[in-house]
């Protein structure tokens, strides 16, 4: 324990005399500094492949624990949705509650033709409804295309939840202002992933750069067909998924 | 927070199928439904107003100062839900600070105060300027000052003066009928650009909103006509009762056509979301929209004055009627008003469940706090009439 | 100009000042308010600040890995290795910044069963099993390392890791089928699953031997092998875990 310690300090003092600046970057970004973060060189997006998504909602839980989500079931920033698609081309969809997928008597049966799992979240729209009709322009998309909302200017007239076609934006019951993913902001900031992200345990979400021509993303982005969410809304997400089922809403 | 999370789970609105997790809470109430339908209202009797001085229509004059005074009346008060329903009313004045010009909301304070200061106040302050100056001559105390006042000290009583009066008001009046079209036009716009609602999304939302809004204006102010005439034990003007009942005829029938062809156009593209809307009319809005709306407040009152025009009716009968005939009609607006905002929440943008609402009872955004807002702008229109008169002198008017 | 303005009616004079005062004081009012005040772009560079000063409650995986490294060793070996150790531990930036702050986990059969339940939504492959009859009475970490989560003996059943297949497979004409029937399965695949493959039939002779007019199986579904869709292989039409014929016994085809 105490060698980590010593590690930290002995890492903080090289980065400051300008020594391992450029390793440190060059590896993991996760010790990079906020003040030397230029969101100029960011365009941030996620990749989610259906296929490997198992339902266990440790995303859900660990966004609601890393952003202070209320606790109940009906603000959800990431939520994940089961479908069921029948012979008859019926359609059944559930949110799945973490940790309860296989704990109750599962609605698929002989009929079921497909099932599967779709994570939701905030798309990071890059031509975002929300941001349109804002009357204050208390949310908008910075310059690393997150969206965010200023609480502290938000007047909770709610146009943005009725502009978002995708339901990710709730009132927050505690502050009466819109609410909404914001791809972990304070952690992508200082390299590291979004909580979501950090705790999946199957990879069905990449996070990254879109931009960055090698990563994680990059490389989901070259290796699957992919789909956005209601495309002919032109909203342009910048979450994209690849399997995604033509039923999926 | 685990308290609030269970109450959260009584409070919670029963569902069919699917929504999205978020969407259990209903975002724009019962006082969103009450905002475009006293903005509708005061579009409306602003146009009834605007036939009398634009299209000459002289029947109508025993009523033009009350429909002027009643838009105003309604104007001063339809803000009011939009406050109250914000989760931060204080904060408000952002809108006048960081306003955001791509937000249709945010155009709304350019838009109630244009119309507010140039139109409406401008031409009754043109209509009432001699009658002040007249009145403030017969009172004295407070009243002689409230009129010196509102006349802004104007002095000028000569015959020129009002024939300048009445250039004046002609223009704004002219000015005044596409203010008044954009007024409820672009609340219409709030709703019909919001391309993630199906129900809202349409190019017809600003006109089917507008002409439910002449539609519900005419009508309440042959209500507010009927009402106060009977109270001041004069014999209502049944020239200007039927000249009104024409106009409301066709505009019913233009606001139905409208709204008939809205949904003949849904119906015949039948998009994506057919399936969920056909599902909301036929069950969510099968009351408020097929019985209230279009059965109550169109084809009975249409019904109605189809037989008062085929059988000639007597007088008495006439004015029983059409006194029944405004009232469904206001309460089929207001439907329409219900249909359109709590009607586009009912269904997920999941396209794969229905919601309900259940208003609540008390609370700044409650049923008896939308009483409240619907029972105030009468109160104003009580003190209006009380200060300046509609009817003193007909005759000094109808000049 | 005097003349100008006398000319004007007085009501234009009156109303064109009280419109004056309203704009003048409008303006005024919007002057004295402090600049920062109407800078969106100020508000929103607050807004950022504010964001990205938020409390992490996730320490990251890095974080871990500087301690426990041995522990980390041994993951990056096995099946779990891509998993983040905040995935089972739970938010671990207190331990992170603080080791006397510990970290625990329950280990408890749910624990790990959130994940490898079976449940039919999950993608084929991925390992599950069903709790009721998977030793329910012992603790999964009794058997298991969770940090590198081999069988503790090769599998007997393929059902532990092809629960969907075994579901379908239950409800099929197959059902009394083992799989070894038509798979023949090297016994590393039980240890290295994705690099040893178990074997699949390769043409439509093996489905015939039971389903040919001419075989001597009794109780199956016959067709006339020569006629009965000659260009395809059986299994790109019939999905062999659960061949869509309901109607089993002696009927015909259509």
């Amino acid at each position: 324990m105490e060698r980590r310690r010593f590690l930290k300090k002995s890492l903080t003092l090289l980065a400051e005399a300008g020594v391992l600046g450029g390793i440190a970057t060059a590896a993991k970004t996760a010790r990079a500094e906020p003040k030397g973060y230029d969101p100029s060189k960011h365009r941030y997006g996620m990749g989610i492949q259906i296929d490997k998504c198992i339902g266990c909602g440790k995303c859900v839980e660990a966004c609601k624990e890393e952003n202070n989500v209320p606790r109940d079931v009906a603000h959800f920033r990431t939520w994940v949705e089961r479908y069921v698609i029948e012979q008859d081309g019926g359609v059944v969809v559930e949110r799945v509650d973490p940790g309860s997928s296989g704990s109750h008597e599962p609605i698929p049966n002989e009929n079921t033709v497909r099932t599967f799992f779709v994570p939701k979240l905030c798309n990071q729209c890059d031509n975002p409804p929300c941001v349109q009709v804002c009357p204050v322009g208390a949310t908008f998309k910075t310059e690393d295309g997150v969206i965010l909302v200023d609480a502290d200017r938000c007047i909770g007239c709610r146009y943005c939840i009725q502009a978002c076609p995708y339901g990710a934006r709730y009132l927050n019951p505690l502050t009466d202002t819109a609410d909404k993913c914001t791809f972990c902001y304070h952690r992508i900031t200082k390299g590291l992933l979004p909580a979501c992200v950090e705790v999946c345990p199957t990879q069905a979400r990449i996070f990254g750069d879109i931009d960055s021509p090698a990563s994680p993303l990059a490389r989901f982005r070259r290796m699957n067909k992919l789909h956005v969410l209601k495309p002919s809304l032109n909203t342009e997400p910048k979450v994209q998924y690849a399997d995604l089922d033509g039923e999926v809403r | 927070m685990h308290t609030a999370a269970h109450a959260m789970l009584f409070l919670l609105p029963q569902t069919t199928g699917y929504i999205f997790p978020n969407e259990a809470e209903m975002p724009w109430s019962l006082l969103i439904v009450v905002y475009p339908y006293l903005t509708g209202l005061v579009a409306g009797a602003f146009i009834l107003a605007s036939l009398v001085k634009v299209f000459n229509v002289k029947e109508l004059q025993p009523v033009y100062r009350l429909s002027l005074l009643t838009a105003l009346a309604f104007l001063l008060i339809a803000p009011l839900p939009l406050l109250l329903h914000l989760g931060h009313p204080e904060r408000s004045y952002e809108i006048f600070l960081t306003p955001n010009l791509t937000s249709a909301m945010a155009m709304f304070g350019f838009v109630y105060a244009w119309y507010l200061m140039v139109v409406l106040l401008l031409e009754i302050w043109f209509t009432y300027r001699r009658e002040l100056i007249v009145w403030s001559q017969g009172e004295r105390t407070v009243m002689k000052v409230v009129y010196r006042v509102l006349s802004l000290f104007s002095v000028d009583t000569s015959e020129e003066s009002a024939a300048f009066d009445r250039k004046a008001i002609k223009v704004i009046t002219i000015v005044g009928i596409p203010s008044a079209f954009l007024l409820h036009g672009y609340v219409g716009f709030i709703f019909g650009s919001v391309k993630a609602n199906p129900w809202w999304s349409s190019v017809l939302m600003p006109i089917v909103f507008l002409f439910s809004a002449i539609v519900s204006g005419i009508a309440l102010v042959t209500f507010l006509y009927m009402v106060l005439t009977t109270l001041r034990r004069e014999r209502i003007n049944m020239a200007c009762l039927d000249k009104m009942a024409s106009f409301l005829f066709y505009a019913v029938i233009l606001d139905f056509s409208l709204e008939f062809l809205d949904f003949i156009h849904r119906l015949y593209e039948s998009e994506e979301s057919i399936k969920i809307l056909s599902e909301l009319v036929m069950n969510r809005l099968f009351f408020s929209l097929g019985v209230i709306q279009v059965l109550l407040g169109m084809f009975v009152p249409l019904g109605i004055m189809v037989l008062i025009r085929v059988l000639r009716l007597d007088e008495e009968l006439r004015k029983l009627l059409y006194f029944v005939a405004v009232i469904l009609i206001q309460l089929g607006i207001f439907a329409t008003r219900w249909n359109v905002v709590i009607g586009g929440q009912m269904f997920s943008k999941s396209f794969r469940g229905l919601m309900e609402y259940k208003a609540k009872i008390g609370g700044m955004d409650g049923f008896l706090m939308t009483l409240v807002l619907l029972v105030l702008p009468f109160i104003v229109l009580t003190v209006l009439i009380k200060v300046l008169p509609p009817w003193d002198r007909p005759e000094s008017v109808a000049r | 100009m005097t003349g100008f303005f006398k000319r004007l009616p007085e009501a234009v004079v009156r109303v064109g000042i009280v419109f004056l005062l309203f704009i003048t004081t409008v303006s005024f009012a919007r002057w004295m308010i402090p600049a920062s005040l109407k800078n969106g772009r100020e508000h929103r560079t607050a807004t950022v600040k504010r964001e990205t000063a938020k409390a992490i409650h996730y320490a990251g995986a890095d974080a871990c890995t500087e301690c426990h490294k041995e522990i980390n060793a041994v993951k990056t070996e096995g099946y779990h290795r891509n998993l983040s150790c905040e995935t089972c531990h739970g938010a671990a930036k207190n331990h992170a910044e603080d080791p006397d702050v510990k970290a625990v986990t329950d280990k408890v059969r749910e624990a790990c069963t959130r994940c490898h339940m079976y449940d039919p939504s999950r993608p084929t492959g991925f390992p599950q099993i069903n709790p009721v009859v998977h030793n329910p009475r012992k603790q999964c970490v009794e058997c298991h390392k969770p940090h590198s989560p081999k069988p503790p003996h090769v599998p007997q059943e393929c059902q532990a890791c092809h629960g969907q297949i075994a579901r379908t497979k239950e409800v099929s004409p197959h059902v009394d089928l083992p799989c070894t029937t038509c798979h023949t399965v090297d016994v590393q695949h039980k240890v290295s699953p994705r690099e040893v493959r178990a074997q699949i039939p390769s043409d439509r002779s093996f489905c015939a031997k039971c389903h040919s007019i001419d075989s001597p199986v009794k109780e199956t579904q016959k067709v006339d092998i020569k006629t009965h869709g000659e260009k395809y292989l059986c299994w790109q039409c019939h999905y062999p875990h659960e061949p869509e014929l309901h109607s089993y016994g002696t009927k015909t085809l259509p």
